[in-house]
Order: structure tokens, then sequence, then C-alpha cells
């Protein structure tokens, strides 16, 4: 396998960085702070570039000029969609709005903004929530418990998921003390919480164990001949540079004390 | 003879089985095909149906639709449908649970290609039916213009749910009001938010807030800015300090508002600092290394997460907890809350998180609205129970009755 000139520059970034990043693992150092700082300024900066490009421009600047070109009597190279319309200035003024906060004075104009997206937000939310938090959970709850398909083990599993979720919901009862009764159902309620939490913990290190091993695996081929021994290299620079900085720091500490 | 014989039977036998696969075989014109506007949708579509047919419903018989925008073509096909799938039945969100939807074919014409995609103005239609061998066709052509709607009928339960518990709440919210000393239970992880803010004065170091990885669409990042301004109260009159890295720049500066408020309800609008409420990324773990970093070098006294978080939830939890800082946490999401269980010293699990606001501002209006949420959860579990029951009886009822779609 040929490996190019921009893999091996693209592979000393990444094991740069991915050390760099590692080292913290150690304690706050320079080193940790330089690609931290890199990587928040890389990502703002996408996020503003990405922001401009897949949604201010070609869904609010673009079809705006080409229905003011099209109010203006302008030949389009094609003709105007459903979606590009005046409707587009509500957008392009709360979102003006929204740079109001830059004066102290007239600040205040971006409450509107706020306010339609909050309510918009809940307006939107409130519905979808019901829907897929409630009702959705619902419908499988109501299960029938007996009859002709339904097996011994069916009935278990539902009356399971019955017990679980009407003691969770009693856990989550604000109103009444977690006394008597109310306090051994919720603590039924909490022993099914735990349960679906150490599966979900057990789940989800699983998941970050194989990115890890996933990352290793990459730093292992990188420490090959292919990439001029990328990772060994820079995993002796980096330690060796966080040593010298670590020594530097020592020696300032004494000097700094006897001054003070 | 006897050969003979046999050769009669076998023949009376053989006409005996074929005849009705014989009879079969006959393919009869769709009958009663109709076009009309899609229920409940944006007006991007139309509807076909035409009745169930014992002769045509069988195996390697299909149905052949074609369209055009105009009654004199030119005509696209724009499907071929076995003949033994596609009921109004299956589509209880636009034609209900009656029983004799399965009586119906139905077909969701959405575009013509080339012509009309989606369809937005009258659209013509035409059915056939085809064995392969044979075809036989619908005698008229069908039309209709769809339209869109401004109710979708099929989430009319949703809305009724939404109108009682809103009416519950509206309830409580009055009775709170008349009676501000309503029950809350206690919820030990609020009770530490004070504590956390005078051991993070005693100390003279910052607290850390976090909102979440969510937008303001998000009802928890709603929750989260609610109690930030509760905490930003308090941290006011205590004369600390609040840092709030921001995930989402809208929230940021909501988030700068709600607790400039708070200073100015408090009455310190001179020690509200613009500034403490920043954005850092909306990238995740660029965030998460930021997050880390403040933690590391600021030392905050407290750290307090409140919203939805992803699998940053740990790295940032687990580096407060290696500074000593106390946590407390408050999240909805289910696959992060045993991360933040096992690094902070209190956990607001789900719906604790918007209850959280109410027991902190013992507002009419919070505390109304929880008492309401209790009820409509009361109201739940009556219906589970006996929805169980009543499907037990085999009822459909309550299983319709919450359907969603």
């Amino acid at each position: 396998m040929t490996v190019t000139p921009m893999q091996i520059l693209e592979a000393w970034l990444a094991v740069g960085f991915t050390l760099m990043i590692y080292s913290f693992l150690y304690k706050d150092n320079p080193l940790f702070k330089l690609g931290e700082y890199m990587y928040v300024g890389l990502t703002a900066g996408w996020g503003v570039c990405s922001a401009w490009f897949n949604v201010v421009w070609p869904d609010l600047i673009e079809p705006l000029s080409r229905v003011f070109k099209s109010y203006l009597g302008a030949t389009l190279d094609k003709p105007l969609s459903h979606n590009e319309n005046l409707l587009l200035l509500i957008p392009l003024i709360l979102g003006i709005l929204m740079l109001t906060r830059f004066s102290p004075k007239l600040g205040w104009l971006s409450r509107y903004t706020f306010a339609f997206i909050l309510g918009t937000a809940s307006g939107i939310a409130i519905p979808l929530t019901v829907s897929a938090n409630l009702f959705k959970q619902m419908e499988p709850t109501l299960k029938p418990l007996f009859g002709k398909d339904i097996s011994a083990w069916m009935t278990v599993n539902t009356l399971l998921i019955l017990i679980g979720v009407v003691s969770v919901l009693i856990y989550f009862f604000f109103s009444l003390e977690h006394k008597g009764i109310i306090k051994k159902v919720a603590r039924i309620g909490i022993f099914y919480m735990m349960v679906s939490f150490g599966a979900a913990f057990g789940y989800t290190v699983m998941a970050r164990e194989s990115l890890a091993i996933g990352r290793m695996t990459k730093l292992v081929k990188w420490a090959g001949q292919d990439y001029y021994y990328a990772s060994i290299i820079l995993l002796v620079v980096i330690a060796g540079l966080i040593a010298l900085l670590e020594m530097l720091s020592k020696k300032s500490k004494p000097a700094d004390d006897s001054t003070g | 003879m006897m050969s003979y014989k046999l050769s009669v039977i076998l023949t009376a036998l053989i006409i005996i089985l074929f005849l009705p696969a014989l009879a079969h075989a006959q393919l009869t014109p769709p009958q009663e095909f109709r076009a009309f506007d899609t229920p409940n949708d944006d007006g991007k579509s139309l509807s076909l149906t035409w009745k169930v047919s014992l002769e045509n419903d069988r195996e390697g018989v299909y149905y052949v639709i074609s369209a055009a925008a105009s009654a004199d073509g030119p005509w696209y096909q724009i499907d071929k449908t076995l003949s033994t799938i596609g009921y109004k039945s299956d589509f209880p969100q636009y034609f209900g649970f009656g029983d004799d939807n399965k009586l119906w074919h139905f077909y969701e014409a959405s575009k013509i290609p080339d012509v009309m995609d989606p369809i937005t103005s009258t659209a013509y239609f035409r059915l056939a039916v085809t064995d392969g061998t044979k075809t036989v066709e619908f005698p008229n052509m069908v039309s209709f213009a769809p339209q869109g709607n401004w109710f979708d009928k099929s989430k009319i339960n949703i809305l009724i749910f939404v109108i009682i518990f809103s009416s519950l709440i509206l309830f409580f919210i009055s009775l709170a009001r008349r009676n501000p000393n309503l029950f809350i239970r206690h919820i030990p992880g609020l009770d530490a938010i004070e504590e956390t803010i005078g051991r993070a004065t005693e100390m003279g170091r910052p607290i850390l807030y976090l909102n979440g990885l969510l937008d303001m669409s998000s009802l928890s990042t709603i929750a989260s800015t609610s109690i930030l301004g509760k905490v930003a109260r308090k941290v006011a009159n205590y004369d600390s300090q609040i840092k709030v890295p921001c995930y989402d720049p809208i929230v940021m500066s909501v988030c700068q508002e709600v607790v400039k408020e708070a200073y100015a309800e408090a009455g310190r609008p001179d020690a509200f600092k613009q500034d403490n409420i920043f954005f850092i990324t909306n990238d995740q773990f660029a965030y998460a290394a930021a997050v880390d970093g403040l933690i590391v070098r600021h030392k905050p006294a407290a750290n307090l997460y409140m919203g939805y978080y992803y699998a940053e939830s740990l790295l940032i939890a687990e580096t407060g907890a290696a500074t000593g800082a106390m946590q407390i946490a408050g999240t909805d999401s289910i696959t992060q809350l045993p991360f933040f269980i096992t690094t902070c010293d209190y956990t607001l699990m789900g719906e604790e998180l918007y209850a959280a606001s109410a027991y902190l501002s013992r507002e009419p209006l919070q505390l109304g609205s929880l008492k309401g949420q209790d009820i409509s959860k009361a109201f739940i579990i009556f219906v589970l129970i006996i929805g169980t029951i009543v499907s037990t009886a085999e009822s459909l009822f309550f299983i319709h009755l919450f359907k969603t779609f």
C-alpha cells in the first residue's frame, strides 16, 4: 500500500493531538492546553462556516435574493420554488434582532427572538413528548395478561413491565412522602431503574472500550515505517516535553517562594 | 373397463379440484376506484381506494396504477403493487379502526415521476389489474387536487390529553395561589444546592453550571435554564460567582438573560458579569475538553450539571470528581444517568430535573404545575391498570385510545 504525503501529514497531526489530549491523564499541562485550544478553535470556526454555507446562505440569503430579483423583474435561471417567498424576511429579522445583544441599549429587542424560539420550541416539543414519551410507552404496556395466544412467559413479561412502569411512576410522585406502602413501591421503582442503569452502564462502557481500541489500533498502525514511526517519535517527544516542563516548573517554584 | 372407470374418476377429480382455480383465473375490472385528498396531510399526496376483489386478490396478480397531470396524458406508471397487500385497515391514521377498512385497497400517490414531485395540483389516475398475461382496466379515470389540512385528526387523542392535563395544571396553579404551602416531597439533591453555594462562598471559588448539549427546543434545557435562575439568585445573595460555559449560542444568550434577571431580583445587578456566561463550541468533545480544562484550572467548589448529556458526561463529571468539587447532576438522559450516579454526590433523575425548579422556587405557578403533573401520573397509573384488565378481556379500546402515528 502506498501512503501519500498527505496521509503521512494527517497521521502525524492525528497522533500529535491524540497524545496531547491523552496527556491530560497525567495532569493539566501546556501541551493539553494547546490541543484543547486548537480543538475548540477549529470546531468553533468550522461551526460558523458550516452554519453560513449550509444554512444561512442556501436557506436564507440565496432564496431571498432570488425573490427580490424576481420582484425587480430580473430573469431567473429557474422558477421560484414554494419555499422562496417574502416569509423568509421573518427569520432574517429575528436573526438581526439577536445581533442587537451587542448593544446595551437595543439588547432588549433580542427577547422577541427568544420568545419566538421558546414558544415555537415548546409548541413542537410538548405534543411530541406526549406522543413519544407517553403514548408510545403506554401502548406496549396495555397488553392482555391472559388469552389463547398468550404463553405463561408472556404473562410474566407483561406483569413485570406493568409493575415496573407503575412503581417507577410512583417513585416520581412528588405529592406524597415516601412512607409506608408508597416507600415500598417506590423502592421497587428504584430497583427497576438501577437494573436499567446497570445495563446502560455496561453497554456504554463496552462502546467506549471499542472506541479506545479503535484509537489504539490507529496509533499502532501509525507507529509503522510507512508513517515514519509517527506514534513512537511523537510519544517520546511529548513525554519528553512534559517532563522538561515539569522540571522547569519545579525549579521555578522554590525561586518564587524565596522571592515571596 | 377398469382403466376406463379410473380415467373417468380421475378426470372428474381434476375438474373438481381445478374448477375454482379456473374460475379464479378470471380477472375482473377493479370496482369503485376513487381518488380523494389524503386526510391529515400537508397537501402533497392523493389517496386512491378500490374494493377488495375475490377474483383479483391472489398470488401473482398485481394492480397497476398510472397517473398523469392532464386528462389527455401522457400517462406514467407510478406503481405496480401486489394484489394481496395495501388495505385501508393498514392506515388507521387516515381511516380509523373500522372493520370495513379491510374491504378496501388503499394506495397513497405522492408523485408522478418527471412531472410532479410532490403532487400539488390536480392529478389523474387509472387503475388496471394484471396477472402477467392478461390486463383488465377500470373503465374510468379518476382525478383530484390535493389540499393541505389544518388539523391532523390522527393526533386528536394527544390534543385531548394535553387539554385535560393542561386544565388540571391550571386548576392546581390557582389552588397553589390560594394555598402556597402545597406539599412537595423532599428531594435530597436539591437540598444540597444551598449547601454547595455556601461551600463555594466559604472557599472563595466559583460554581460551575452546565446546561447540557441540547438547544432551547429541549424540555431538559428549558428546565435547566429555569433552575439556573434560582441557583443564580442564591449565588447573588451569597455574593459568590457562577460560571456557565455553553454549548449552544442561543442557550448562552438565554442563560445571560436568566442570570442577569436573577441578580436584579436579588438586588445585586451590579454584581452580574456577562462574561461569566460564555459560549465555547458546539462540538461535543471539544466542549468536553474545554470544560475539563476549565475545571482543573479554576477548580470550582461545586459543579452543577443540569440538562441533557451524551458521551461527554463521564469525561466532565469524572474530572470534576477528581478536583474534589461537590457535584450535583440532573438529567433525563437515561444512558448517561449511571455515569452521573457514580461520579456525582447527588443526581436528579429524569423528572426530578423538571420538579427541581418548582422545589427551589416554591412559586405557585411551578408548584401548581408539579401538582397537576402528579395527578396526571395518577391518571396514567389508573389507565395502565384498567387498560391491562380491559385488554385481557379482549377489548382493544384502550390500545386504540393511546395509539400514536
